[in-house]
C-alpha cells in the first residue's frame, strides 16, 4: 500500500517535471537539517536515554557483580555471570524449557484457533459483526483482570469443573496441576486472540469470490480450495501472527506472574514465582526474580543479553524461513 | 421456452440445514468467549461464602461487594493514579510520535530509511534488557514509587506509534503537502494544518492504543511503583489484593476487576471502528 502511494507519487511528479524544466521550478529539495532535528530531537533524547544507554549498561552489568542498592564495591567478573547461567543453574534451564514449551505449544495453537474462529466468522452472513464484536471483546480485558478471572473459572472446585461434571466429566487441577498449568495459560491466550481474528477475518474476505467459484467448477473439494486459494491469501497473516506471537512468547510475563501469584491464596511473596511446582517459571519470571527480588543486577543482566540475543537470533532465522512459504499478493517480492 | 431465468434458489433442504449449523457454531464459539465474562460478573455479586464453590448462579444476590472494595483496598487512590498515568501517556506518546512520524514520512534527509530501521530495532526490543539500568537510574533520581518513570518516557516519543502514523501518513498523497510548501508554509505548519487534519482517525487509534497501553501495563508499574503505596496503579493492586490475606475474595477481586474493566469496555463500545480497524491496519501493513 505505502510502495504504491509513493509509486503514483513519483510519476506524477515525473510528468510534471519536465515542462516546468524551462521555468527551473524547484525539485523539493533536503528539508534544512536544524528542521530535521527540531522534529527528531524528542525521540531521539529519549532513545539515548530510555533505550541506548540502558541497552549498553545492561551489557556492562552483565559483566559485573553488580547488585542494585548494595554497598558493595562492583567488581568485573568477566564472563563468570553467562558462565554460571549455562553450567550452574537449574532454575535457568528449567525456565528455558518453560518457556519453549509455550513458543511451541501456545503460539501456533493460538494462531490455528484465531483462523478457526475467524472463519467461522466468514461463513456467517447474517449478524456477522455481532459475532465478531463478541469473540473480539475478550481481546480488550486487560490481561490481569482476564488472569484474575480465568482463576475463578478455573478454580480445581470452580465454575468450569462444575459445568464438567454435569456431563461427567472430573475436571483436572488447572493452575494448581503442574500438569496442567501451562495448558490452562494456552487456554487463556485462546481467549483472547481476538486481534489475530480481525485480521485473518479481514485477509479472508479480501478473497475474490470468483476464485471459488472457479475452483467449484474444476470440481476441486472443500480442502483442496483451502490449500490453493484460501491459505496463499492468508499467509502473510500466518506469518504476523507466529512472528508477533514468538516475540511476545519469549518474553511472556504477566500472566505467568499474576497465576502464580494469586491462584495460591496461601503465599503471599514473591519466592513462589513459578507456582505450582516451578511450572510456570518462565525465562522472564525468572530474570525478575534474579534481578529484582534478589537483586543480582550483574546476573539478571546477563540473562536480559541472553534474551535479547535469542529473540533477534530467531527473529532472523523465522523472516528468512518465511520467504519461502509466505505469498504477497501484488506480484514482485 | 428453457431460457427462463433461475428464480432465487429457496431456503430448504442442505443450504437451510447448512445455514443452522454455520450459526450453530457461531454460537457455540460465542459462548466459549463470554463464559469467563460471565462467570466474573456473577461471581462479583455472590456472598462470600458462595464465591469460590463452584456455584454458578448467586443466591442471595450480594450487592455489596462493589462498595466492599473501596474498604479493602484504596481503590479511588488507585483508579485515580491509573487514570493520570494513562491520560498523560496518552497525550505524551501522540504529542511527542507525531513529529517523529511526519518526518519519516515528509521531510527529505541522508539517513532516512537507516533512522527507521533504527525505530523498527526499537519496537522489537524486549523491555527486559532496559529494565534493569532503568531502574538504577530511576532509583538514583528518587523516582521509584513515583509516576514518573511511567509517564515521562512517553513523551519522548514511542517507537510502535510513531510505527504506525509513519504508514498512515504514508497514504496520504504527496501533492497536497508539497503544495503547501509551494505556497511558502513552514514544516509545522503544513503539519499542524495538513497532515494532522487529514490523519485525525489514525491519530485517535494510535492514542486509544497508547492508553489501553497504560491501562493494562503491569509490568512497568509492577517495577517501578510496585512497593510504594501513592504510586500504585490499579493493573498491580488487584493482584494484591488476592493476595492481601482475604483467604476466599473472589467476589471481592472480580467486583474490581470489573470496575477497573468498565471504563475499557465503554471506549471500546464507543470507539469499535476505530480499534477494529486500527487493529486491521497493524497486520496488513506490519
Amino acid at each position: 500500500m505505502a510502495t504504491t502511494v509513493a509509486r503514483a507519487g513519483d510519476t506524477l511528479g515525473g510528468a510534471r517535471r519536465r515542462p516546468a524544466e524551462g521555468r527551473r521550478r524547484r525539485r523539493p529539495s533536503k528539508t534544512r537539517w536544524w528542521v530535521v532535528l527540531l522534529f527528531l530531537s524528542p525521540f531521539v533524547i529519549g532513545l539515548a536515554t530510555f533505550v541506548l544507554y540502558p541497552v549498553v549498561a545492561t551489557l556492562y552489568y552483565s559483566l559485573t557483580n553488580f547488585q542494585a542498592g548494595s554497598y558493595r564495591p562492583v567488581r568485573f567478573v568477566g564472563l563468570n555471570n553467562y558462565r554460571t547461567l549455562f553450567t550452574r543453574s537449574d532454575d535457568f534451564w528449567l525456565s528455558v524449557r518453560n518457556t519453549l514449551w509455550m513458543v511451541i505449544v501456545m503460539v501456533p495453537v493460538r494462531t490455528v484457533w484465531a483462523m478457526l474462529t475467524a472463519w467461522v466468522i466468514t461463513r456467517v452472513k447474517r449478524g456477522r459483526s455481532v459475532y465478531r464484536t463478541l469473540y473480539f471483546l475478550p481481546s480488550m480485558v486487560p490481561v490481569v483482570a482476564g488472569a484474575l478471572s480465568f482463576i475463578v473459572l478455573l478454580n480445581p472446585v470452580g465454575p468450569l469443573n462444575k459445568l464438567l461434571g454435569l456431563v461427567g466429566v472430573s475436571g483436572p487441577g488447572w493452575f494448581s496441576d503442574p500438569a496442567w498449568s501451562k495448558p490452562s495459560l494456552v487456554l487463556m491466550a485462546l481467549w483472547v486472540s481476538g486481534n489475530t481474528m480481525v485480521i485473518f477475518s479481514a485477509a479472508m474476505l479480501d478473497v475474490p469470490r470468483e476464485l471459488y467459484e472457479a475452483a467449484d467448477l474444476d470440481g476441486a473439494g472443500p480442502l483442496r480450495k483451502f490449500r490453493s486459494i484460501t491459505l496463499p491469501a492468508i499467509s502473510p497473516v500466518i506469518y504476523f501472527s507466529l512472528l508477533t506471537g514468538l516475540i511476545y512468547t519469549f518474553q511472556y510475563f504477566t500472566e505467568a506472574f499474576v497465576v502464580s501469584g494469586s491462584s495460591n491464596v496461601e503465599s503471599s511473596s514473591n519466592q513462589l514465582l513459578g507456582y505450582p511446582a516451578n511450572s510456570l517459571l518462565f525465562y522472564s519470571t525468572e530474570l525478575y526474580r534474579q534481578g529484582f527480588s534478589y537483586f543480582k543486577t550483574g546476573y539478571a543482566s546477563a540473562m536480559a543479553w541472553l534474551l535479547f540475543l535469542a529473540i533477534f537470533a530467531v527473529t532472523v532465522v523465522f523472516i528468512r524461513a518465511s520467504r519461502r512459504f509466505v505469498h504477497y499478493s501484488g506480484g514482485a517480492r | 421456452m428453457t431460457t427462463v431465468p433461475m428464480p432465487r434458489r429457496p431456503l430448504t433442504g442442505r443450504r437451510l440445514l447448512n445455514k443452522i449449523a454455520e450459526h450453530a457454531l457461531a454460537v457455540a464459539f460465542a459462548l466459549c468467549f463470554l463464559l469467563p465474562l460471565l462467570i466474573s460478573v456473577l461471581t462479583a455479586f455472590m456472598t462470600q461464602r458462595q464465591a469460590g464453590t463452584g456455584s454458578l448462579w448467586p443466591s442471595p444476590w450480594d450487592f455489596g461487594n462493589f462498595g466492599r472494595v473501596f474498604h479493602a483496598m484504596p481503590f479511588g487512590r488507585d483508579l485515580l493514579n491509573t487514570v493520570i498515568y494513562a491520560a498523560l501517556a496518552t497525550v505524551g506518546t501522540v504529542v511527542s510520535s507525531v513529529p517523529v512520524a511526519y518526518a519519516l514520512s515528509r521531510l527529505r534527509w541522508r539517513g532516512r530509511e537507516a533512522f527507521f530501521m533504527v525505530v523498527l530495532a526499537a519496537m522489537m526490543l524486549p523491555a527486559q534488557v532496559t529494565s534493569l539500568p532503568l531502574y538504577v537510574l530511576y532509583s538514583h533520581i528518587g523516582w521509584i514509587g513515583t509516576l514518573k518513570p511511567l509517564i515521562v518516557p512517553s513523551f519522548f516519543g514511542d517507537a510502535f506509534s510513531i510505527f504506525l502514523l509513519r504508514q498512515f501518513f504514508l497514504t496520504i498523497p504527496e501533492e497536497l503537502t508539497e503544495a503547501a510548501r509551494v505556497d511558502g508554509a513552514g514544516e509545522l505548519r503544513i503539519l499542524l494544518r495538513v497532515m494532522i487534519p487529514m490523519t485525525r482517525p489514525a491519530i485517535a487509534a494510535v492514542g486509544l492504543f497508547a492508553f489501553l497501553y497504560a491501562w493494562n501495563d503491569f509490568y512497568n508499574p509492577l517495577l517501578y511503583t510496585g512497593n510504594s503505596q501513592s504510586g500504585q496503579t490499579l493493573a498491580v493492586a488487584l493482584t494484591q489484593l488476592a493476595k492481601s490475606g482475604h483467604q476466599n475474595a473472589y467476589q471481592l477481586q472480580m467486583a474490581a476487576s470489573l470496575m477497573f474493566l468498565l471504563p475499557i469496555l465503554v471506549l471500546f463500545f464507543l470507539a469499535q471502528k476505530v480499534f477494529v480497524e486500527g487493529i486491521a491496519m497493524t497486520g496488513i501493513k506490519g
